[in-house]
């Protein structure tokens, strides 16, 4: 009986521990979310507004993988690779959507620049994806067809 | 603690591990209306995914509106091994966050 109360006891006191980690996070530390770019409705604008500039070279070192038709705009995978040193930070944009910046990744030291997610397309769109490495912008673009637009509702 | 949204799969090889994430979320991107009412839905989505190993930030995603429902990401960071804690911390665009750890596996 006195083992079970021990353990009990000690339970409750590890589990107020990890409440406690929790509550102490620093979430504060989060990077902020770039309203701007995320809002913005012109590619171009989305680009100022997260990269500072539009000035990408485009760059056969970065590899965009997407497919050639997709069926269901709702979910569209896209792999974003490079071998490029420095890497920064990978974006990716979708060109005719209502706010055309799509996600940005940052990518430390360590991490491999090589992202896969799955996206929305309104209708069929020119994809960019841009690395951001050592200060300079490449991009990789792709034409990509929509049978099913994935944002209507 | 809030119920957890994020699905992990951490795997290490070799010197690298591998991450596949899965969060259980609508994604709701503010542009749909009620077919009832007519009225536009709220935005409802992830903004900011962090995650974290050792106390070092290995991967950082800023997401908006245009990435699916139940948004997957998966990418690679080097180091990790088996049994090495992933802190993940994602908050959204209502401002409600959460912090969930995954063990490598």
């Amino acid at each position: 009986m006195s083992m079970n109360r021990r353990t009990v006891v000690k339970a409750i006191a590890a589990g107020g521990a990890l409440i406690g980690a929790g509550v102490m996070m620093p979430r504060a530390a989060m990077a902020a979310w770039a309203e701007s770019a995320f809002k913005a409705d012109k590619q171009d604008a989305a680009m100022n507004a997260l990269l500072g500039s539009t000035d990408t070279a485009e760059s056969a070192e970065v590899t965009l993988k997407a497919p050639d038709i997709a069926e269901n705009g709702a979910v569209v995978p896209v792999t974003v690779r490079t071998k490029m040193a420095n890497v920064e930070s990978i974006s990716i944009f979708v060109e005719n959507n209502p706010n055309p910046l799509v996600a940005e990744f940052k990518i430390p030291a360590g991490t491999e620049a090589d992202v896969s997610t799955r996206l929305r397309m309104g209708k069929t769109s020119k994809v960019t994806a841009v690395v951001k490495a050592d200060g300079k912008l490449y991009s990789a673009a792709k034409e990509v067809k929509v049978t099913i637009g994935g944002c209507g509702g | 603690m809030a119920k957890k949204i994020l699905k992990v799969k951490a795997k290490a090889s070799g010197d690298r591990t591998k991450v596949k994430m899965m969060a259980k979320h609508i994604m709701e991107s503010g542009q749909r209306k009620d077919k009832k009412t007519g009225e536009l839905i709220p935005a409802k989505f992830l903004q900011e995914l962090k995650v974290e190993h050792g106390g070092k930030v290995v991967f950082e995603a800023s997401l908006g509106t245009a990435v699916s429902k139940n948004p997957y990401i998966a990418f690679n960071f080097a180091g990790g091994a088996k049994g090495d804690e992933l802190v993940l911390t994602w908050k959204e665009n209502t401002g409600a966050s959460a912090t969930e750890t995954v063990k490598v596996k």
